[in-house]
C-alpha cells in the first residue's frame, strides 16, 4: 500500500470518529481531497473573506482622540466626570485613588471625510482618505482591565492564558493555502517614539490546546525571519538539498520497514523547511517593489521591522494566501503624556496602514481580505495625573473603545455603535470582542458556533459559549 | 511535492491527537463503556447534573431522574422502548420534537441511537462513573497463548487481543530495547558500552539488569520530573505581562531528588501538598511545598489584588483536581459542572485549602528583579551563614563600643549649644539646566525650581545643572514639594559631580546623609547614596508639606570663580502626579547640621531642658565626635556586607499557612468580587469523605488524597506512567477521568496495576519496573498489514510503542551522543543558545528581560535546566510541543512540522552537536570511514546501519568530502558555529564531511523517535 493511500484511511477514520465534531477536522479531513472541502465549508453561506490582516494596536489607542468624536467635551473641561457617568465601574489601580476624575478633551481635532462624511480625526489623515471603506466599531467592549488579560481576551476569547489564538483557530478550521507557508503569521513592530511599549507574550499567538502547528509564525525582521530558516554558515542551498535527499533516502527506508505514517510525514516536512527557505526570502526581500510604492508607506518603510515595513510584508503575505496576518504595533499606553504619544503613534501607523489598504484596493484584494485595525480596550474620558490644555492622560477603559474593520463583506463610511457624551458607557449597540469574533468567523464563511475543538471533555471555541453576528457592519 | 496534497502533511499527528473510542464489541451494552459518552456528550449538558441549565427538569445522568414521570411521560422505561419518551424524541424525525435539539449542533449518529436502544431494551441500566468506583481486586485474565506473557499485564493485554483474534507482535531486538527503555526512563540514549554490554549477556535476565540499572540512574530523576514539572507549571519566570524572574528551582531539584531516592508517591504527594505542616517540618519538606507557589504571579501596574489572588487559588484547585484526581474541576469554578457530579460549591470548599497563605494577590512590581514573592524560604549555605554571624559580631562589638561612649562628658558642649540653637541659613541654588527625558522636567528659573514627571512614569534620571554661591559650602538639602492634591515617586539614587577636569573624569563628590533641620532621617536619605536603586525612599508630598533630604560634603566643597558649577544626578523609579523641586545649600559648620528635635532643644534656655533633653544633646554631640563617627563608618561598611552576604542567600517559594484561615466563599459566575455563600474547606462529596480524624487543612487533603478509599489518585498516576512508555494512557485523555473522558481500553488492567501500587507501597520505580518487564513493551513496534487494519492507533497493544521524543529529549540526546552533555544534577537555570532579538521584540527587551546567551557549561546542560520565561519559552521547545507552562498540563501534543525540521538542521545547537558527533567519529571510530560512520549511526540508534543505509550515509561522505575539498572556506565556516572547539590536528575537510553526515544522522526520523 502507498504512504498516501494509508494516510487517507487512517485519517477518514478519525474523522468519522467521536472527534470529528467541528469544522476544524473536517476541513483537514477535506484538505486531503479538494473535492469535499467546498461542500464541507460552505453549506450555510459563501466566505466573503479569504484573509484576515489583523492591525493589532497594542497598549490600547485613546478612542477620544481618534474615533470617538466628542465635542460636548469641550465644554466640561477639567470638570469633574459626573458620578451617574462613572457609576460603579472599577478602575485600575493607578487611578483608583485619584481625588478628582477631570474630564480631559481630545486635544485633536475632528473632521467628516468621504461621501459618508464619517468623523475622523486630524491625527489620522491617510487613513481617512479611505473613510469610506471603513466601518469604525465604538461600542466594543471587554472585561478585562489589565493589559495581559485584555489583550489574551483579544486575541482568544478568554482572559486566561491557554486558549488558541483567533489566527490558529482560522489556520486549524481552513488549512492553508500556501504549501510554502504558514498559515498564521505574526508580525510585530516597537514605537519610533519614547514611549511605554507594553510586553506582549508569545501566546497570544500560540495554538492553546490546539496542535502546535496552528500556532502563529513570528516573523522577525532580523537574519532569519522565521526563527532557524537560514543554513548555518558553510552550508549553502544545494548542499542543503543533497543533505535533505540523505534525510529522506533513509527516512524511505525506514518507512518501508516500518509503516509508520509519522515517518511519512517527516519526509514531507523537510520538503516544507527547504520550500519555506526559499519561499520566505523571497517574500521578505522588498528590493523588486517599484520605489512608488515603498514612498506611499512612508518614511519608515525601508527600515526592517517597523510598522510600515510589516505592512507592506503584510500585503506581500496576503499576496501568497497566507490566511492570518496580525502585526502587533506597541506604545499605545498613554497613561501620561497622551497628546505627544499618541502623535508619535500615529505617525508610525497612519501612512502605513492606508498604504496597506491603498494597495490592496489597487489589487483587487480589498473585496476579499478583512482589515481590522485596533487595541485591547479604550481609555478613560478623565485624566489620569495633572489635566492641562495641552497634556493629560488617560487610564485603561475596558468599557467602550473603537476599531474600525474594512474591506471583505464590511459596509464602509458608517460608525456603527453609540456611546454617551462622555465615551464611558455604550448607549446603543454594543459589541462584544465574542461579537467582533463571531463576525469575523462569519465573513470567513465559519459559523463561529461550529468551529470547535474538543479539550478536556469540552467542545471549545473561539467565542466560548458567546457570540453574535453583528449584521449591521456587514455589506 | 503537489500542490494539492499540503494536506497530507497534516494529517498524522491529528491522528495522535484524535484517537477515537475503542468501539464496543457487538453484543452487550455496558453503560460506562458505551452509553455515558453518548449521554454525557449529547444529553447532560440540559438535563445533566447542573441544575442552573437543566431543561424540562429532566435528568438523565441518574435512574431516578431519567425514570421518573413528568408530565404524564417517562423519558426511560426500563425495557420498554415505545413508552420510552427519551427514545421516541431521539428517533423522532420532526424538527420540533427531536432530541437533542437541532439549535444545539449536537445530533445521534445512527450507531448511537442504536446503543441507546439496545441500552433501554436491555434494562437502561445505569451504574456510577467507572473512575468513582471504588477499587477492588481484580482477577488476572488466563490466555490461551500462555507462552507469551512475561507478567500479569501481558495476561490483560494478551487476552483482550485473542478476543479480537489478534497476535502480539514480535519481540524487538536488543538494540531496540535498550534504547527504548533508555529513553523511557533516562531520556538519554544508552552508552556504546552499556550498548555492547547488553549484546554480549546472553543470561536469561540480561534484560532484567538492564533495567535495574537504568532505575538506578541520576538520569532516572531527571526524566521522570520532566512530566511533573508541566504538571506543576514550573517556570523561571512569573508569567502575565511584567514576567519577572522567580526562583523555584530548589523545587524542581527536590523533585528529582524524590524520584532518584524513590520517595513513595504518598509520601511525595503530602510533602509537596503540605511539607510545611508536617510535625517537626524539614527544610526539604518545606522546599517540596514549592509545587503550589508555581502559579503565575502578576506583576503588573494597576492590577487588583483580589482579583488574582483569585485566580491563583483557582490554579491550585484545579492543578491538584487534575493531577491526583483526573477531574476538570475548573468547569465548576462558575457554575456546578455540566458532566460530572461536582458542584459549585465544591470547587470553593477545595479552594479553602489553598486559601490561608500569607500572600498577595500582586507581585512586588518596581522591587528588585529575583526577589521572590512572600512567602519565601531562605536557603542559606553554611558558608555564608557562618560569614553572617561572624559579621553580626562584629557589628555588635562596635555597637557596644558606640553605646560606651554615650552619657559620658564632652569638651566644648555649652558653647556648641549655643551656636545650635540659631536655625541654619539655607539658600536656594540657581537651576542652569536640567534633562530628564520623560519626567520632562521644566526650569522656573526666577522660582530657584524645577517642576517634575506631570504624570506616571516609570523610570527615569533627572540631570541638574547649578551654580552654586561662592566659597564654601557644606550641605545641600534637596526639596521636594508640590501643587498637586497628591504626588510623590520613588527615589533611588543621588550624585553629585563637579563638571569634568581637564582628564575628562566625572567623578561623584563624597556625600553624607545627615539629619538637618526637618529633613529625612539619615537612615532614609542613605537610600540613595547606596549605589543601589533596590533602596529607594518613597515620597510622597501634599500642597504645604515639603520632604527634605540632607547631604554634608564629606571633603568640604570650595567654589571658586574659576568653577562654581555642580551637576546633580537624581535617579526616580516611579512617578505619580507633578512635583516641585529646589535644591539649597548651606556653608554652615557640619556639626551645626542637626535634625530638628536637637535644634529644638537646644534653642531652649538651658532651665527649661529635661534631664532627658540633656541627655539627647550630649548624645548628638557625640554622634558627632571622629572617634564615634570612624566607629559608625566601620559599622556601616559592616552592615553593606552582611546586605551583600543576605542578597546571596538562595530562596525558594513555599507554602505556609496562616494562623487565622482567610474566609472563603463560592464566587458567583466565578467572580471575584461577587461572593457567595461562605464556605470552609472540604472534598467533594461525590468521593469518600475525609476521616474525621484528620485536619481540615491541606495536611488532611494530602492524606485523603493517597488514602486507599481514594478511587481515582491510583488510577490516575498510574495511567499516566503508562502514558510515559506506552505513548498514550489505557486512558487517553489523561487529564480527564470524567464522563467527558474517554473510558479506559482497559479497565481491569488499570485496576489492577492501581491495586498494584497502592499494595507495592505507592512504588513508582517498583511501578515502571513492571510496565517495563512486561512483554507487552518488548514488543518491536513496526506496523504490519494486521495491525494498520485492526489496530491502527496501537490502543490495543498489538505492537511495541513508537513516537516521537519529548522537546527536552531531542536536545538532550543530541548533547549526549556528540559527547558535548555536561552531566551535572540540579542548580540554577542556565541559558543555552538562543536566537537572537527574541526577548527585546516581545518584552520591553531591557534587564531580565535580554537574554544573555551563558558560556562554557551552561550551554551543555540537560535541558530540564534550560531557564523558562512563561512570556518567551526557549522556542526549540516550543517547537517541540513544550506548554508554556502557564497551567498544568498532563499530556503534551506531538506535532510534526516544516519549524522542526528547521531547527534540528539549522539551530547552532544541532550544528555544533554535528561537529562533536563527527570528531567522536574520527577519534573513537577507527580509521576508515566506515567505521566512523557505524559508531557516529550506533552512537544515537544503537544499532548497526544496514547495508543499504550504509550506502546512503558513505555516498554522502564522500560528496561532501569532494565538495569542502573544493570549498574550504565553507569547510571551516561550517566548523566555526558554537562555542565548542574542535581539535586542531584534525584536518577540516574530513571533519566538516562527517559533520554533514552527523547532521543526517541527527535529523533521521528514528533518532527522534522512540522506537
Amino acid at each position: 500500500m502507498k504512504p498516501e493511500i494509508l494516510n487517507e484511511q487512517v485519517c477518514r477514520r478519525h474523522f468519522l470518529g467521536r472527534a470529528s465534531a467541528g469544522i476544524g477536522a473536517a476541513a483537514i479531513a477535506s484538505l486531503l481531497n479538494p473535492r469535499l472541502f467546498a461542500s464541507v465549508q460552505s453549506p450555510n453561506f459563501n466566505p466573503r473573506a479569504k484573509r484576515i490582516i489583523w492591525l493589532t494596536q497594542a497598549g490600547a489607542p485613546s478612542q477620544l482622540e481618534l474615533f470617538d468624536y466628542k465635542p460636548g467635551l469641550q465644554a466640561h473641561f477639567d470638570k469633574d466626570l459626573p458620578n451617574s457617568i462613572r457609576g460603579e465601574q472599577r478602575l485600575t489601580g493607578m487611578t483608583a485613588g485619584q481625588k478628582r476624575f477631570p474630564v480631559a478633551p481630545s486635544a485633536y481635532k475632528f473632521q467628516q471625510h468621504g461621501k459618508s462624511g464619517l468623523w475622523l480625526s486630524e491625527l489620522l489623515p491617510h487613513t481617512a482618505r479611505f473613510a469610506d471603506d471603513l466601518c469604525v466599531i465604538r461600542t466594543l467592549n471587554t472585561e478585562a482591565i489589565n493589559h495581559d488579560p485584555a489583550m489574551t481576551m483579544l486575541q482568544t476569547g478568554h482572559q486566561i492564558g491557554g486558549r488558541p489564538a483567533f489566527g490558529a483557530w482560522v489556520s486549524y478550521g481552513l488549512g492553508s493555502e500556501n504549501s510554502d507557508l504558514p498559515a498564521f503569521v505574526a508580525m510585530i513592530s516597537r514605537p519610533s517614539g519614547p514611549t511605554n511599549a507594553q510586553p506582549l507574550h508569545e501566546r497570544m499567538w500560540g495554538a492553546g490546546f490546539l496542535p502546535s502547528r496552528y500556532q502563529g509564525v513570528r516573523f522577525s525582521s532580523g537574519k532569519d525571519p522565521v526563527l532557524f530558516l537560514s543554513n548555518p554558515p558553510g552550508i549553502n542551498s544545494e548542499r542543503r538539498r543533497a543533505m535533505i535527499d540523505d534525510v529522506a533516502s533513509l527516512n524511505k527506508l525506514k518507512f518501508e520497514e516500518y509503516q509508520d505514517p509519522e515517518t511519512q510525514a517527516r519526509i514531507d516536512q523537510y520538503e516544507m523547511a527547504f520550500r519555506m527557505q526559499a519561499a520566505v526570502p523571497e517574500l521578505a526581500d522588498l528590493s523588486k517593489e517599484q520605489s512608488k510604492t515603498l514612498e506611499r508607506y512612508g518614511p519608515e518603510a525601508k527600515k526592517p521591522g517597523t510598522y510600515a515595513a510589516n505592512c507592506i510584508l503584510a500585503r506581500r503575505l496576503a499576496e501568497r494566501g497566507v490566511r492570518f496576518i496580525q502585526l502587533y504595533h506597541r506604545g499605545w499606553d498613554q497613561h501620561n503624556n497622551l497628546p505627544g504619544g499618541i502623535k508619535s503613534q500615529c505617525y508610525d501607523t497612519d501612512q502605513p496602514t492606508a498604504a496597506l489598504l491603498a494597495d490592496l484596493k489597487e489589487r483587487g484584494m480589498l473585496e476579499d481580505t478583512l482589515v481590522i485595525w485596533g487595541g485591547e480596550f479604550g481609555r478613560t474620558v478623565y485624566s489620569q495625573g495633572t489635566l492641562t490644555k495641552d497634556n493629560y492622560g488617560r487610564d485603561h477603559h475596558p468599557r467602550c473603545y473603537s476599531i474600525w474593520m474594512a474591506g471583505a463583506g464590511i459596509k464602509g463610511g458608517q460608525a456603527y455603535g453609540e456611546t454617551d457624551d462622555f465615551s464611558y458607557n455604550i448607549v446603543k449597540d454594543p459589541v462584544h470582542i465574542h461579537d467582533l469574533n463571531a463576525t469575523a468567523l462569519h465573513l470567513m464563511g465559519i459559523d463561529h458556533t461550529k468551529l470547535t475543538y474538543r479539550f478536556q471533555g469540552r467542545d471549545y471555541r473561539l467565542t466560548d459559549v458567546h457570540g453574535n453576528v453583528i449584521k449591521g457592519v456587514l455589506s | 511535492m503537489k500542490k494539492e496534497n499540503p494536506a497530507l502533511k497534516y494529517t498524522f499527528a491529528i491522528m495522535v491527537i484524535f484517537h477515537g473510542m475503542i468501539p464496543a464489541s457487538a453484543g452487550d451494552v455496558s453503560y460506562n463503556r458505551d452509553v455515558r459518552p453518548i449521554l454525557s456528550d449529547k444529553c447532560f449538558s440540559c438535563h445533566g447534573f447542573d441544575p442552573k441549565t437543566r431543561k424540562a427538569n429532566l435528568r438523565l445522568d441518574t435512574v431516578e431522574g431519567a425514570t421518573s414521570e413528568i408530565n404524564g411521560v417517562r423519558a426511560i422505561v426500563p425495557g420498554d422502548i415505545k413508552k420510552s419518551e427519551a427514545w421516541l424524541r431521539i428517533s423522532s424525525g420532526e424538527k420540533g420534537e427531536v432530541m437533542p435539539p437541532p439549535k444545539s449542533n449536537k445530533s445521534l449518529t445512527n450507531a448511537e441511537k442504536e446503543i441507546i436502544r439496545k441500552w433501554i431494551e436491555q434494562g437502561a441500566g445505569y451504574e456510577q462513573h467507572w473512575s468513582f468506583v471504588k477499587l477492588k481486586p481484580v482477577k488476572v485474565p488466563t490466555v490461551k497463548d500462555a507462552t507469551w506473557p512475561g507478567n500479569a499485564i501481558d495476561h490483560f493485554i494478551l487476552s483482550r487481543l485473542e478476543k479480537e483474534n489478534l497476535t502480539p507482535s514480535s519481540k524487538a531486538t536488543k538494540e531496540t530495547l535498550i534504547r527504548r527503555l533508555s529513553l523511557d526512563l533516562t531520556g538519554l540514549p544508552p552508552s556504546m558500552a552499556e550498548v555492547d554490554a547488553f549484546l554480549a549477556d546472553n543470561s536469561d535476565n540480561a534484560y532484567e539488569k538492564v533495567v535495574d540499572r537504568i532505575l538506578q540512574s541520576r538520569h532516572y530523576g531527571e526524566r521522570m520530573a520532566v512530566d511533573w514539572l508541566d504538571a506543576a507549571r514550573f517556570a523561571d519566570s512569573n508569567g502575565y505581562q511584567v514576567d519577572r524572574d522567580r526562583e523555584l528551582w530548589p523545587w524542581r531539584d527536590w523533585l528529582i531528588r524524590s524520584f532518584n531516592e524513590n520517595k513513595p508517591f504518598d509520601q511525595f504527594t503530602i510533602e509537596q501538598i503540605a511539607g510545611d505542616l508536617l510535625p517537626n517540618a524539614t527544610m526539604e519538606q518545606k522546599v517540596a511545598t514549592g509545587f503550589n507557589r508555581n502559579h503565575m504571579l502578576n506583576e503588573e501596574g494597576g492590577v487588583l489584588a483580589d482579583e488574582f489572588l483569585a485566580e491563583y487559588t483557582a490554579d491550585r484547585v484545579e492543578t491538584t483536581a487534575a493531577i491526583w484526581l483526573g477531574q476538570t474541576f475548573n468547569c465548576a469554578r462558575c457554575h456546578d459542572h455540566k458532566y460530572d457530579p461536582i458542584t459549585q460549591k465544591d470547587f470553593y470548599a477545595f479552594k479553602a485549602f489553598f486559601h490561608n497563605v500569607p500572600e498577595s494577590g500582586v507581585g512586588r512590581y518596581g522591587n528588585p528583579i529575583r526577589q521572590n514573592a512572600p512567602p519565601f524560604l531562605k536557603l542559606p549555605t553554611p558558608e555564608i551563614e557562618l560569614k553572617i554571624k561572624k559579621l553580626n559580631e562584629q557589628i555588635k562589638s562596635l555597637g557596644d563600643q558606640q553605646a560606651a561612649m554615650m552619657g559620658k562628658s564632652t569638651a566644648g558642649l555649652a558653647e556648641w549649644v549655643k551656636r545650635l540653637g540659631k536655625p541654619v541659613a539655607w539658600e536656594a541654588v540657581e537651576i542652569l539646566g536640567a534633562s530628564g527625558g520623560e519626567l520632562s522636567p521644566k526650569i522656573n528659573g526666577p522660582a530657584k525650581t524645577l517642576e517634575i514627571g506631570p504624570q506616571e512614569t516609570r523610570a527615569g534620571t533627572i540631570k541638574m545643572n547649578l551654580r552654586l554661591p561662592r566659597g564654601r559650602t557644606t550641605a545641600l538639602q534637596v526639596e521636594i514639594t508640590t501643587q498637586a492634591a497628591t504626588a510623590g515617586f520613588q527615589w533611588s539614587e543621588f550624585k553629585i559631580f563637579r563638571p569634568a577636569g581637564k582628564d575628562k573624569s566625572k567623578l561623584p563628590l563624597k556625600l553624607k546623609a545627615v539629619a538637618a533641620g526637618d529633613s529625612l532621617g539619615v537612615i532614609e536619605t542613605a537610600k540613595v547614596l547606596d549605589n543601589d536603586r533596590k533602596t529607594r525612599i518613597a515620597v510622597a508630598v501634599k500642597p504645604g508639606a515639603r520632604v527634605l533630604g540632607s547631604f554634608e560634603f564629606l571633603e568640604g566643597l570650595v567654589i571658586d570663580e574659576s568653577n562654581s558649577n555642580i551637576e546633580i544626578e537624581m535617579v526616580i523609579e516611579n512617578t505619580n502626579g507633578p512635583t516641585i523641586l529646589r535644591v539649597l545649600s548651606t556653608n554652615v559648620e557640619s556639626d551645626l547640621l542637626a535634625p530638628l528635635n536637637i535644634t529644638n532643644i537646644a534653642a531652649k534656655e538651658e532651665s527649661k531642658r529635661s534631664p532627658a533633653e540633656k541627655k539627647m544633646l550630649l548624645d548628638f554631640r557625640i554622634s558627632q565626635q571622629p572617634e564615634y563617627r570612624k566607629l559608625g563608618e566601620e559599622l556601616d561598611a559592616l552592615k553593606k556586607q552582611v546586605d551583600s552576604a543576605e542578597k546571596e542567600i538562595q530562596t525558594t517559594l513555599v507554602m505556609e499557612e496562616m494562623k487565622e484561615p482567610r474566609p472563603t466563599f463560592v464566587l458567583m459566575r466565578g467572580a471575584y468580587d461577587k461572593p457567595g455563600e461562605r464556605v470552609t474547606a472540604a472534598t467533594p462529596a461525590i468521593l469518600p469523605p475525609m476521616p474525621v480524624d484528620q485536619p481540615r487543612n491541606r495536611l488532611g487533603l494530602a492524606k485523603w488524597l493517597v488514602s486507599a478509599e481514594n478511587p481515582l489518585t491510583a488510577r490516575v498516576t498510574v495511567n499516566r506512567f503508562w502514558q510515559q512508555v506506552f505513548g498514550v494512557g489505557l486512558v487517553r485523555t489523561s487529564e480527564d477521568f470524567g464522563a467527558q473522558g474517554e473510558a479506559p481500553s482497559h479497565p481491569e488492567l488499570l485496576d489492577f496495576l492501581a491495586n498494584e501500587f497502592i499494595q507495592g507501597g505507592w512504588n513508582v520505580k517498583k511501578m515502571m519496573k513492571l510496565m517495563v518487564m512486561s512483554s507487552t513493551y518488548r514488543q518491536q513496534s513496526k506496523i504490519t498489514p494486521q495491525s494498520r487494519e485492526r489496530d491502527p492507533d496501537n490502543r490495543l497493544l498489538s505492537r511495541g510503542p513508537r513516537f516521537r521524543l519529548q522537546a527536552e529529549f531531542v536536545r538532550d540526546q543530541a548533547l549526549f551522543a556528540s559527547g558535548l552533555m555536561v552531566d551535572k544534577i540540579g542548580g540554577p537555570s542556565v541559558k543555552p543558545y538562543h536566537p537572537p532579538g527574541l526577548y527585546e521584540q516581545v518584552t520591553a527587551g531591557t534587564g531580565y528581560n535580554v537574554y544573555v546567551v551563558g558560556k562554557g557549561e551552561d550551554l551543555h546542560r540537560r535541558s530540564i535546566y534550560t531557564y523558562w520565561k512563561r512570556s518567551v519559552p526557549n522556542p526549540a521547545m516550543l517547537l517541540f510541543d513544550a506548554p508554556f507552562r502557564e497551567s498544568c498540563t498532563l499530556r503534551r501534543p506531538r506535532t510534526n512540522t516544516p519549524l522542526q525540521a528547521l531547527n534540528l538542521m539549522n539551530d547552532p545547537t544541532y550544528v555544533e552537536a554535528s561537529r562533536s558527533l563527527a570528531q567522536r567519529m574520527i577519534v573513537e571510530g577507527g580509521s576508515t570511514v566506515e567505521s566512523r560512520i557505524r559508531l557516529g549511526f550506533r552512537l544515537l540508534l544503537a544499532r548497526q546501519p544496514r547495508p543499504a543505509e550504509l550506502e546512503v550515509l558513505r555516498a554522502s561522505h564522500a560528496r561532501n568530502l569532494a565538495d569542502f575539498q573544493k570549498d574550504t572556506e565553507a569547510a571551516k565556516a561550517l566548523l566555526a558555529t558554537g562555542e565548542f572547539k574542535n581539535d586542531a590536528k584534525l584536518n577540516p575537510i574530513e571533519l566538516a564531511a562527517l559533520t554533514s553526515v552527523a547532521s543526517v544522522i541527527l535529523n533521521l526520523d528514528e533518532v527522534v523517535t522512540k522506537e
